[in-house]
Protein backbone atom coordinates (compact mmCIF):
# COMPACT_ATOMS: atom_id res chain seq x y z
CA UNK A 1 0.00 0.00 0.00
CA UNK A 2 2.15 2.68 -1.23
CA UNK A 3 -0.49 5.41 -0.54
CA UNK A 4 -0.75 4.60 3.23
CA UNK A 5 3.13 4.34 3.19
CA UNK A 6 3.51 8.19 2.08
CA UNK A 7 0.78 9.37 4.41
CA UNK A 8 2.81 7.64 7.39
CA UNK A 9 6.00 9.41 6.10
CA UNK A 10 4.13 12.65 5.71
CA UNK A 11 3.04 12.76 9.06
CA UNK A 12 6.44 11.82 10.71
CA UNK A 13 7.91 15.12 9.05
CA UNK A 14 5.32 17.22 9.95
CA UNK A 15 5.53 16.59 13.41
CA UNK A 16 8.77 16.81 13.60
CA UNK A 17 8.26 20.45 12.06
CA UNK A 18 5.98 21.20 14.30
CA UNK A 19 7.86 20.31 17.59
CA UNK A 20 11.00 22.45 15.96
CA UNK A 21 8.34 25.24 15.41
CA UNK A 22 7.19 25.48 18.85
CA UNK A 23 10.97 24.67 20.64
CA UNK A 24 12.02 28.11 18.77
CA UNK A 25 9.02 29.71 19.59
CA UNK A 26 9.76 29.36 23.26
CA UNK A 27 13.24 30.80 22.33
CA UNK A 28 11.58 33.62 20.64
CA UNK A 29 9.60 34.78 24.16
CA UNK A 30 12.15 35.51 25.95
CA UNK A 31 13.85 37.61 23.27
CA UNK A 32 10.50 39.42 22.59
CA UNK A 33 10.44 40.11 26.34
CA UNK A 34 13.58 41.77 26.73
CA UNK A 35 12.52 43.99 23.99
CA UNK A 36 9.37 45.01 24.73
CA UNK A 37 10.02 45.54 28.49
CA UNK A 38 13.70 47.00 27.82
CA UNK A 39 12.56 49.30 25.30
CA UNK A 40 10.07 50.75 27.20
CA UNK A 41 12.37 50.79 30.38
CA UNK A 42 15.10 52.44 28.74
CA UNK A 43 13.44 55.52 27.26
CA UNK A 44 13.53 56.34 30.42
CA UNK A 45 16.63 57.91 29.73
CA UNK A 46 15.88 60.56 27.52
CA UNK A 47 14.43 62.27 30.83
CA UNK A 48 16.14 61.03 33.44
CA UNK A 49 19.86 60.65 33.70
CA UNK A 50 21.53 57.27 34.13
CA UNK A 51 23.65 58.66 37.22
CA UNK A 52 20.53 60.04 39.16
CA UNK A 53 18.54 56.92 38.24
CA UNK A 54 20.90 54.61 39.95
CA UNK A 55 22.48 57.07 43.01
CA UNK A 56 19.70 59.13 44.46
CA UNK A 57 17.26 57.79 46.85
CA UNK A 58 14.88 61.09 45.85
CA UNK A 59 11.74 59.66 44.37
CA UNK A 60 9.05 62.27 43.60
CA UNK A 61 8.13 61.80 39.92
CA UNK A 62 5.67 64.84 40.54
CA UNK A 63 8.40 67.14 40.65
CA UNK A 64 10.72 65.16 38.31
CA UNK A 65 12.57 63.51 40.49
CA UNK A 66 13.49 59.74 40.05
CA UNK A 67 16.09 58.29 41.75
CA UNK A 68 15.46 54.86 42.38
CA UNK A 69 18.34 53.72 44.69
CA UNK A 70 15.58 53.03 47.58
CA UNK A 71 13.72 50.64 45.45
CA UNK A 72 17.17 49.23 44.82
CA UNK A 73 18.17 48.83 48.34
CA UNK A 74 14.90 47.55 49.32
CA UNK A 75 15.01 45.01 46.97
CA UNK A 76 18.84 43.65 47.89
CA UNK A 77 18.52 44.35 51.64
CA UNK A 78 14.89 41.87 51.96
CA UNK A 79 16.91 38.99 49.65
CA UNK A 80 19.42 39.03 51.50
CA UNK A 81 18.04 38.60 54.63
CA UNK A 82 15.62 35.81 53.28
CA UNK A 83 18.94 34.19 51.87
CA UNK A 84 20.45 34.56 55.48
CA UNK A 85 17.53 33.46 57.13
CA UNK A 86 16.32 30.62 54.81
CA UNK A 87 19.53 29.39 53.44
CA UNK A 88 21.06 27.94 56.61
CA UNK A 89 17.08 26.37 57.51
CA UNK A 90 16.57 25.27 54.20
CA UNK A 91 20.12 23.33 53.85
CA UNK A 92 19.66 21.59 57.07
CA UNK A 93 16.35 20.21 56.11
CA UNK A 94 18.11 19.02 52.26
CA UNK A 95 20.82 17.48 54.57
CA UNK A 96 18.07 15.73 56.93
CA UNK A 97 16.28 14.67 54.13
CA UNK A 98 19.31 13.02 52.24
CA UNK A 99 20.86 11.54 54.61
CA UNK A 100 19.00 11.33 58.60
CA UNK A 101 15.23 11.10 58.32
CA UNK A 102 14.05 7.57 58.61
CA UNK A 103 11.83 6.75 55.54
CA UNK A 104 8.40 7.70 57.36
CA UNK A 105 9.30 10.69 58.03
CA UNK A 106 10.46 11.43 54.44
CA UNK A 107 7.24 10.51 53.39
CA UNK A 108 5.81 13.45 55.81
CA UNK A 109 8.43 15.83 54.71
CA UNK A 110 8.43 15.79 50.84
CA UNK A 111 5.26 16.65 50.27
CA UNK A 112 4.75 19.20 53.27
CA UNK A 113 7.50 20.94 51.15
CA UNK A 114 5.83 20.54 48.05
CA UNK A 115 2.52 22.10 50.00
CA UNK A 116 5.13 25.18 50.71
CA UNK A 117 5.99 25.68 47.17
CA UNK A 118 2.09 25.49 46.22
CA UNK A 119 0.83 28.11 48.42
CA UNK A 120 0.24 31.22 46.45
CA UNK A 121 2.10 34.01 47.44
CA UNK A 122 -1.02 36.37 48.17
CA UNK A 123 -1.30 34.03 50.98
CA UNK A 124 2.01 34.41 51.99
CA UNK A 125 1.65 38.07 51.93
CA UNK A 126 -1.69 38.10 53.51
CA UNK A 127 0.02 35.91 56.46
CA UNK A 128 2.88 38.61 57.01
CA UNK A 129 0.67 41.04 57.32
CA UNK A 130 -2.01 39.49 59.75
CA UNK A 131 0.74 37.94 61.76
CA UNK A 132 4.85 38.92 61.65
CA UNK A 133 3.90 42.26 61.11
CA UNK A 134 1.88 42.88 64.43
CA UNK A 135 5.19 40.43 66.25
CA UNK A 136 7.28 42.89 64.57
CA UNK A 137 5.57 45.70 66.12
CA UNK A 138 5.54 44.38 69.30
CA UNK A 139 8.88 43.00 69.74
CA UNK A 140 10.83 45.87 68.25
CA UNK A 141 8.61 48.84 69.55
CA UNK A 142 8.48 50.15 66.24
CA UNK A 143 5.62 52.21 65.32
CA UNK A 144 4.77 50.26 61.91
CA UNK A 145 6.30 46.54 61.83
CA UNK A 146 6.32 47.25 57.86
CA UNK A 147 9.62 46.82 56.41
CA UNK A 148 12.93 45.49 55.19
CA UNK A 149 12.90 42.48 58.43
CA UNK A 150 9.19 41.69 57.55
CA UNK A 151 9.35 40.60 54.11
CA UNK A 152 12.86 39.39 54.62
CA UNK A 153 11.19 36.49 56.59
CA UNK A 154 8.39 36.38 54.72
CA UNK A 155 10.55 35.62 51.69
CA UNK A 156 12.66 33.20 54.21
CA UNK A 157 10.02 31.35 54.04
CA UNK A 158 8.80 31.58 50.18
CA UNK A 159 12.39 30.45 49.37
CA UNK A 160 12.51 27.03 51.58
CA UNK A 161 11.15 24.18 49.28
CA UNK A 162 13.11 25.79 46.23
CA UNK A 163 16.38 25.15 48.71
CA UNK A 164 15.11 22.08 50.20
CA UNK A 165 14.60 20.18 47.14
CA UNK A 166 17.43 21.36 44.75
CA UNK A 167 20.09 20.94 48.08
CA UNK A 168 18.20 17.76 48.27
CA UNK A 169 19.06 16.42 44.73
CA UNK A 170 22.49 17.76 44.50
CA UNK A 171 23.29 15.64 47.91
CA UNK A 172 21.41 12.74 46.73
CA UNK A 173 23.02 12.20 43.09
CA UNK A 174 26.35 11.97 44.83
CA UNK A 175 28.22 8.90 44.15
CA UNK A 176 27.52 6.10 47.28
CA UNK A 177 31.43 5.86 47.49
CA UNK A 178 31.97 9.21 48.61
CA UNK A 179 30.20 8.40 51.75
CA UNK A 180 31.28 4.69 51.99
CA UNK A 181 34.92 5.97 52.06
CA UNK A 182 34.57 8.59 54.98
CA UNK A 183 32.57 6.15 56.78
CA UNK A 184 35.11 3.71 56.44
CA UNK A 185 37.86 5.63 57.21
CA UNK A 186 36.10 6.08 61.15
CA UNK A 187 34.41 9.46 60.05
CA UNK A 188 31.24 10.06 61.99
CA UNK A 189 28.20 10.76 59.97
CA UNK A 190 28.41 14.69 60.94
CA UNK A 191 31.93 14.61 59.86
CA UNK A 192 31.05 12.95 56.77
CA UNK A 193 28.07 15.31 55.88
CA UNK A 194 30.19 18.56 56.50
CA UNK A 195 34.20 17.73 55.16
CA UNK A 196 32.63 15.45 52.30
CA UNK A 197 29.04 15.31 51.82
CA UNK A 198 28.47 19.09 51.34
CA UNK A 199 31.30 20.13 49.50
CA UNK A 200 30.98 17.57 47.14
CA UNK A 201 27.50 18.67 46.54
CA UNK A 202 28.23 22.47 46.76
CA UNK A 203 27.80 23.57 42.91
CA UNK A 204 24.40 22.09 43.39
CA UNK A 205 23.32 23.92 46.39
CA UNK A 206 24.59 27.00 44.93
CA UNK A 207 22.37 26.41 41.99
CA UNK A 208 19.45 26.61 44.45
CA UNK A 209 20.88 29.18 46.73
CA UNK A 210 21.25 31.18 43.82
CA UNK A 211 17.46 30.26 42.16
CA UNK A 212 15.96 30.91 45.64
CA UNK A 213 17.33 34.57 45.41
CA UNK A 214 15.41 35.14 41.87
CA UNK A 215 12.56 33.87 43.38
CA UNK A 216 13.13 36.47 46.30
CA UNK A 217 14.07 39.07 44.29
CA UNK A 218 10.90 38.95 41.95
CA UNK A 219 8.42 38.17 44.32
CA UNK A 220 5.95 41.03 44.51
CA UNK A 221 2.52 40.17 46.17
CA UNK A 222 3.83 39.00 49.67
CA UNK A 223 6.27 41.38 49.89
CA UNK A 224 4.17 44.72 48.67
CA UNK A 225 1.62 43.98 51.51
CA UNK A 226 3.93 43.94 54.28
CA UNK A 227 7.26 46.55 52.97
CA UNK A 228 5.42 49.35 53.76
CA UNK A 229 5.01 51.19 50.48
CA UNK A 230 6.24 54.38 51.56
CA UNK A 231 8.80 55.47 48.92
CA UNK A 232 11.48 56.74 51.80
CA UNK A 233 14.38 55.47 52.34
CA UNK A 234 14.55 53.06 55.19
CA UNK A 235 16.20 54.42 58.31
CA UNK A 236 15.92 50.65 59.87
CA UNK A 237 15.26 47.11 58.77
CA UNK A 238 11.77 47.95 60.74
CA UNK A 239 10.80 51.36 59.32
CA UNK A 240 8.56 51.19 55.76
CA UNK A 241 10.03 51.52 52.82
CA UNK A 242 9.58 50.10 48.76
CA UNK A 243 11.02 47.60 46.87
CA UNK A 244 11.48 47.34 43.30
CA UNK A 245 8.87 45.32 42.49
CA UNK A 246 6.25 46.79 45.41
CA UNK A 247 6.64 49.84 43.80
CA UNK A 248 5.41 48.91 40.41
CA UNK A 249 2.31 47.35 41.81
CA UNK A 250 1.93 50.80 44.12
CA UNK A 251 2.21 53.03 41.10
CA UNK A 252 1.21 51.24 37.94
CA UNK A 253 -2.08 52.21 38.12
CA UNK A 254 -1.96 55.79 38.36
CA UNK A 255 0.26 56.86 35.85
CA UNK A 256 -0.75 57.19 31.86
CA UNK A 257 1.02 54.52 29.53
CA UNK A 258 4.01 56.01 28.11
CA UNK A 259 4.84 58.55 30.73
CA UNK A 260 8.48 59.23 32.28
CA UNK A 261 7.07 57.86 35.28
CA UNK A 262 5.67 55.12 33.74
CA UNK A 263 8.38 54.22 31.91
CA UNK A 264 10.69 54.53 35.16
CA UNK A 265 8.75 51.76 36.46
CA UNK A 266 9.36 49.78 33.22
CA UNK A 267 13.05 50.26 33.88
CA UNK A 268 12.90 48.91 37.46
CA UNK A 269 11.38 45.75 35.97
CA UNK A 270 13.62 45.41 33.41
CA UNK A 271 16.38 46.02 36.19
CA UNK A 272 14.57 42.73 37.87
CA UNK A 273 14.53 41.13 34.22
CA UNK A 274 18.50 41.54 34.20
CA UNK A 275 19.33 40.43 37.61
CA UNK A 276 17.36 37.03 36.89
CA UNK A 277 19.22 36.38 33.25
CA UNK A 278 22.75 37.48 35.12
CA UNK A 279 21.68 35.10 38.14
CA UNK A 280 20.13 32.44 35.42
CA UNK A 281 23.92 33.06 34.10
CA UNK A 282 25.58 31.92 37.35
CA UNK A 283 23.85 28.92 37.93
CA UNK A 284 24.78 27.96 34.41
CA UNK A 285 28.68 28.78 35.48
CA UNK A 286 28.44 26.70 39.03
CA UNK A 287 26.93 23.72 36.99
CA UNK A 288 29.63 23.52 34.80
CA UNK A 289 32.43 23.70 37.30
CA UNK A 290 30.40 21.10 39.10
CA UNK A 291 30.70 19.19 36.49
CA UNK A 292 34.20 19.65 35.75
CA UNK A 293 34.99 18.37 39.24
CA UNK B 1 35.26 11.65 72.54
CA UNK B 2 34.71 14.98 70.73
CA UNK B 3 33.69 13.50 67.97
CA UNK B 4 31.09 11.28 69.11
CA UNK B 5 29.50 13.90 70.39
CA UNK B 6 29.30 17.14 68.03
CA UNK B 7 27.51 14.21 65.95
CA UNK B 8 24.89 13.65 68.24
CA UNK B 9 24.62 17.56 68.85
CA UNK B 10 24.69 17.92 65.14
CA UNK B 11 21.66 14.99 64.41
CA UNK B 12 19.58 16.75 67.35
CA UNK B 13 19.97 20.10 65.31
CA UNK B 14 19.16 18.95 62.41
CA UNK B 15 16.38 17.15 63.38
CA UNK B 16 15.05 20.53 65.28
CA UNK B 17 15.62 22.13 61.76
CA UNK B 18 13.38 19.81 59.97
CA UNK B 19 10.36 20.04 62.63
CA UNK B 20 11.00 23.50 62.73
CA UNK B 21 10.33 23.42 58.70
CA UNK B 22 7.00 21.08 59.53
CA UNK B 23 6.01 23.49 62.69
CA UNK B 24 6.24 26.26 60.30
CA UNK B 25 3.85 24.75 57.61
CA UNK B 26 1.34 23.29 60.11
CA UNK B 27 0.99 27.01 61.80
CA UNK B 28 0.47 28.28 58.40
CA UNK B 29 -2.44 25.92 57.58
CA UNK B 30 -3.71 25.83 60.90
CA UNK B 31 -3.57 29.92 61.11
CA UNK B 32 -5.00 30.40 57.58
CA UNK B 33 -7.92 27.74 58.00
CA UNK B 34 -8.74 28.51 61.66
CA UNK B 35 -9.23 32.06 60.45
CA UNK B 36 -11.17 31.65 57.41
CA UNK B 37 -12.86 28.32 57.57
CA UNK B 38 -15.80 29.32 59.16
CA UNK B 39 -16.80 31.95 56.94
CA UNK B 40 -17.08 29.61 53.71
CA UNK B 41 -20.58 29.84 53.77
CA UNK B 42 -23.19 29.75 50.69
CA UNK B 43 -23.44 33.14 51.05
CA UNK B 44 -19.52 33.98 50.83
CA UNK B 45 -19.72 32.47 47.66
CA UNK B 46 -23.89 34.21 46.65
CA UNK B 47 -24.12 37.03 48.67
CA UNK B 48 -23.51 40.66 47.28
CA UNK B 49 -20.12 40.59 47.82
CA UNK B 50 -19.56 36.75 46.61
CA UNK B 51 -16.77 35.16 45.35
CA UNK B 52 -18.30 33.02 42.82
CA UNK B 53 -17.51 35.10 39.71
CA UNK B 54 -14.03 34.83 41.12
CA UNK B 55 -13.83 31.32 41.50
CA UNK B 56 -15.34 30.94 38.45
CA UNK B 57 -12.61 33.53 36.45
CA UNK B 58 -9.92 31.32 38.51
CA UNK B 59 -10.74 28.13 36.81
CA UNK B 60 -11.49 29.72 33.22
CA UNK B 61 -8.34 31.44 33.06
CA UNK B 62 -6.68 28.73 33.82
CA UNK B 63 -8.57 26.44 31.45
CA UNK B 64 -7.62 29.29 28.72
CA UNK B 65 -3.82 29.49 29.46
CA UNK B 66 -3.64 25.96 29.19
CA UNK B 67 -5.21 26.14 25.96
CA UNK B 68 -2.29 27.77 24.87
CA UNK B 69 0.51 26.76 26.56
CA UNK B 70 0.02 23.13 26.38
CA UNK B 71 0.49 22.37 22.95
CA UNK B 72 3.31 24.83 22.66
CA UNK B 73 5.08 23.33 25.95
CA UNK B 74 4.50 19.90 24.75
CA UNK B 75 5.66 20.49 21.55
CA UNK B 76 9.26 21.86 22.50
CA UNK B 77 9.51 19.71 25.07
CA UNK B 78 9.60 16.76 22.78
CA UNK B 79 11.72 18.52 20.52
CA UNK B 80 14.07 18.72 23.72
CA UNK B 81 13.67 14.93 24.80
CA UNK B 82 13.67 13.21 21.08
CA UNK B 83 15.29 15.00 18.23
CA UNK B 84 17.48 18.11 19.21
CA UNK B 85 21.03 17.44 18.43
CA UNK B 86 23.85 18.49 20.33
CA UNK B 87 24.55 21.67 18.61
CA UNK B 88 24.27 25.37 19.24
CA UNK B 89 21.25 25.74 18.24
CA UNK B 90 19.61 23.20 20.81
CA UNK B 91 22.01 25.01 23.36
CA UNK B 92 20.21 28.12 22.91
CA UNK B 93 16.82 26.71 23.29
CA UNK B 94 17.36 25.32 26.50
CA UNK B 95 18.96 28.80 27.65
CA UNK B 96 16.16 30.89 26.87
CA UNK B 97 13.87 28.12 27.93
CA UNK B 98 16.37 27.89 31.66
CA UNK B 99 15.84 31.75 31.89
CA UNK B 100 12.01 32.58 31.08
CA UNK B 101 12.03 30.01 34.32
CA UNK B 102 13.18 32.82 36.24
CA UNK B 103 11.78 35.95 34.37
CA UNK B 104 10.07 36.97 37.77
CA UNK B 105 6.21 37.28 37.22
CA UNK B 106 5.22 40.93 37.73
CA UNK B 107 7.80 41.08 34.83
CA UNK B 108 5.57 39.15 32.76
CA UNK B 109 3.03 40.83 33.58
CA UNK B 110 3.90 44.54 32.08
CA UNK B 111 5.51 42.50 29.52
CA UNK B 112 1.84 41.61 28.75
CA UNK B 113 0.40 44.90 29.73
CA UNK B 114 2.67 46.52 26.48
CA UNK B 115 1.59 43.70 24.66
CA UNK B 116 -1.74 42.74 25.20
CA UNK B 117 -3.30 45.66 27.16
CA UNK B 118 -1.58 48.46 24.92
CA UNK B 119 -0.51 47.50 21.60
CA UNK B 120 -3.03 45.26 21.07
CA UNK B 121 -5.46 47.76 22.61
CA UNK B 122 -7.47 44.74 24.07
CA UNK B 123 -7.47 47.01 27.76
CA UNK B 124 -8.11 44.46 31.03
CA UNK B 125 -9.11 41.65 29.56
CA UNK B 126 -9.47 37.82 30.51
CA UNK B 127 -7.72 36.83 27.01
CA UNK B 128 -4.46 38.94 27.29
CA UNK B 129 -3.95 37.75 31.30
CA UNK B 130 -4.02 33.91 29.77
CA UNK B 131 -2.23 35.08 27.04
CA UNK B 132 0.20 35.94 29.79
CA UNK B 133 -0.12 32.80 32.12
CA UNK B 134 0.83 31.45 29.53
CA UNK B 135 4.11 32.25 29.74
CA UNK B 136 4.49 31.54 32.79
CA UNK B 137 3.52 28.08 32.31
CA UNK B 138 5.55 27.51 29.25
CA UNK B 139 9.54 26.54 30.88
CA UNK B 140 8.02 24.40 33.63
CA UNK B 141 5.45 22.59 30.92
CA UNK B 142 9.00 22.11 28.29
CA UNK B 143 11.11 20.76 31.61
CA UNK B 144 8.49 18.29 33.10
CA UNK B 145 8.05 17.09 29.73
CA UNK B 146 11.37 16.61 28.96
CA UNK B 147 12.04 15.26 31.91
CA UNK B 148 9.17 12.65 32.23
CA UNK B 149 10.11 11.54 28.14
CA UNK B 150 13.72 10.96 29.06
CA UNK B 151 12.52 8.90 32.22
CA UNK B 152 11.09 6.25 29.51
CA UNK B 153 14.04 3.75 28.69
CA UNK B 154 15.53 4.04 25.31
CA UNK B 155 15.05 -0.29 24.58
CA UNK B 156 10.79 1.21 24.49
CA UNK B 157 12.09 3.62 21.54
CA UNK B 158 14.78 0.62 19.80
CA UNK B 159 11.87 -1.79 19.98
CA UNK B 160 9.34 0.23 18.34
CA UNK B 161 11.88 1.76 15.99
CA UNK B 162 13.48 -1.39 15.05
CA UNK B 163 10.06 -2.73 14.14
CA UNK B 164 9.89 -0.42 11.73
CA UNK B 165 7.83 2.74 13.16
CA UNK B 166 8.32 6.25 12.67
CA UNK B 167 9.34 8.29 15.29
CA UNK B 168 5.98 10.01 15.29
CA UNK B 169 4.42 6.64 16.01
CA UNK B 170 7.27 5.49 17.92
CA UNK B 171 6.17 9.17 20.24
CA UNK B 172 2.32 8.54 19.84
CA UNK B 173 2.17 4.54 20.64
CA UNK B 174 4.99 4.37 23.15
CA UNK B 175 7.23 6.61 24.60
CA UNK B 176 4.09 9.68 25.44
CA UNK B 177 1.44 7.03 26.99
CA UNK B 178 4.43 5.81 29.40
CA UNK B 179 5.57 9.35 30.27
CA UNK B 180 1.95 10.14 31.09
CA UNK B 181 1.89 9.96 34.46
CA UNK B 182 4.69 12.18 34.66
CA UNK B 183 2.77 14.32 32.55
CA UNK B 184 0.04 14.29 34.53
CA UNK B 185 1.91 15.76 37.51
CA UNK B 186 3.54 18.28 35.18
CA UNK B 187 0.40 20.28 34.71
CA UNK B 188 -0.96 19.53 37.89
CA UNK B 189 1.99 21.28 38.97
CA UNK B 190 1.57 24.39 36.35
CA UNK B 191 -1.95 24.59 37.50
CA UNK B 192 -1.28 24.70 41.07
CA UNK B 193 1.22 27.80 40.40
CA UNK B 194 -1.47 29.54 37.80
CA UNK B 195 -4.87 29.36 40.19
CA UNK B 196 -2.67 31.15 42.85
CA UNK B 197 -0.56 33.72 40.34
CA UNK B 198 -1.24 37.77 41.35
CA UNK B 199 1.16 39.75 40.18
CA UNK B 200 0.85 38.60 36.40
CA UNK B 201 -3.64 39.51 36.09
CA UNK B 202 -3.62 42.79 38.32
CA UNK B 203 -1.79 43.86 35.20
CA UNK B 204 -3.35 42.33 32.26
CA UNK B 205 -7.07 40.85 33.79
CA UNK B 206 -7.30 44.02 35.51
CA UNK B 207 -9.15 43.96 38.95
CA UNK B 208 -13.33 43.67 38.23
CA UNK B 209 -15.61 40.76 38.17
CA UNK B 210 -17.89 40.17 35.57
CA UNK B 211 -21.64 40.90 37.27
CA UNK B 212 -22.82 37.95 34.93
CA UNK B 213 -22.64 34.82 36.99
CA UNK B 214 -20.14 32.39 34.41
CA UNK B 215 -19.44 34.71 32.25
CA UNK B 216 -17.11 33.38 29.71
CA UNK B 217 -16.55 36.25 27.21
CA UNK B 218 -13.16 36.43 27.20
CA UNK B 219 -12.67 40.50 26.24
CA UNK B 220 -14.48 41.05 29.77
CA UNK B 221 -12.15 41.86 32.76
CA UNK B 222 -11.64 39.03 34.94
CA UNK B 223 -10.37 39.23 38.83
CA UNK B 224 -9.37 36.17 39.89
CA UNK B 225 -9.37 34.89 43.67
CA UNK B 226 -5.81 35.26 44.50
CA UNK B 227 -6.04 39.32 43.11
CA UNK B 228 -9.42 39.11 45.16
CA UNK B 229 -7.58 38.39 47.96
CA UNK B 230 -4.89 40.91 46.92
CA UNK B 231 -7.09 43.92 46.58
CA UNK B 232 -9.14 42.86 49.99
CA UNK B 233 -6.24 43.27 52.33
CA UNK B 234 -4.17 45.80 50.48
CA UNK B 235 -6.83 48.57 49.69
CA UNK B 236 -9.78 47.48 51.15
CA UNK B 237 -12.74 49.73 50.34
CA UNK B 238 -14.31 51.50 53.15
CA UNK B 239 -17.80 49.95 53.91
CA UNK B 240 -17.01 46.43 53.09
CA UNK B 241 -16.53 43.68 55.41
CA UNK B 242 -13.10 43.36 54.01
CA UNK B 243 -11.20 41.43 56.41
CA UNK B 244 -13.96 38.42 56.64
CA UNK B 245 -13.56 38.45 52.84
CA UNK B 246 -9.65 38.15 52.67
CA UNK B 247 -9.59 35.40 55.49
CA UNK B 248 -12.30 33.83 53.33
CA UNK B 249 -10.84 33.63 50.84
CA UNK B 250 -7.22 32.86 51.81
CA UNK B 251 -8.63 29.72 53.45
CA UNK B 252 -10.65 28.59 50.18
CA UNK B 253 -7.24 29.26 48.09
CA UNK B 254 -5.39 27.02 50.40
CA UNK B 255 -7.78 24.20 50.14
CA UNK B 256 -7.96 24.35 46.34
CA UNK B 257 -4.02 23.81 46.83
CA UNK B 258 -4.04 20.96 48.92
CA UNK B 259 -6.73 19.71 46.68
CA UNK B 260 -4.23 19.90 43.64
CA UNK B 261 -1.58 18.66 45.61
CA UNK B 262 -3.54 15.37 46.20
CA UNK B 263 -4.78 15.29 42.57
CA UNK B 264 -1.10 14.94 41.86
CA UNK B 265 -0.27 11.71 42.89
CA UNK B 266 -3.71 9.69 42.49
CA UNK B 267 -4.67 10.06 38.85
CA UNK B 268 -1.22 9.21 37.44
CA UNK B 269 -1.22 6.03 39.71
CA UNK B 270 -4.48 4.88 37.95
CA UNK B 271 -3.38 6.19 34.74
CA UNK B 272 -0.52 4.11 34.69
CA UNK B 273 -2.25 0.98 35.61
CA UNK B 274 -4.75 1.82 32.80
CA UNK B 275 -3.16 1.97 30.08
CA UNK B 276 -0.44 -0.75 30.58
CA UNK B 277 -1.79 -3.04 32.58
CA UNK B 278 -1.17 -3.92 35.96
CA UNK B 279 2.23 -5.94 35.81
CA UNK B 280 4.00 -2.63 35.07
CA UNK B 281 6.28 -1.08 37.30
Amino acid sequence: MPHRKTWVYFNDRLSRYLFISSAVLVSLIILCIIWFVGMQGLSTFRQVSVLEFFTSSKWSPDSGQFGALTFIVGSIGTTLIAILLGGPLGLAGAVFLAEIAPPWVRAIMRPATDLFAGIPSVVYGYVGLTVIVGFIRKSTNSSTGYGVLAAGIVLAIMILPTVISLSEEAIRSLPGTYKEASLALGATRWQTIRRVLVPAASPGILTAVILAMARAIGETMAVQMVIGNSPRFPGSLVSPTSTLTSNIVMEMGNTPFGSTWNNALFLMSFILLMIALVLIILVRTAVRRGAVR
Amino acid sequence: MKARQSDRFATIMLWVGAIAIVALLVAFLGLILGRGLHYLTPEFFNGPDGVRGQLFNSFYLLALSLAFSLPVGLGAGIYLAEYAPKNKLTDLIRLSTESLATVPSIVFGLFGMIVFVNKLGLGFTILGGSATLALLNLPILVRVTEESLRAVPRSYREASLALGATMWQTLRKVILPTALPGLITGVTLVAGRALGETAILIFTAGMNVSRKLFDVNPFAAGETLAVHLFAAKSNPLPGTNADQIADGTAALLIIMVIVFNLCLTLPSRWLQYRLLGKNKE
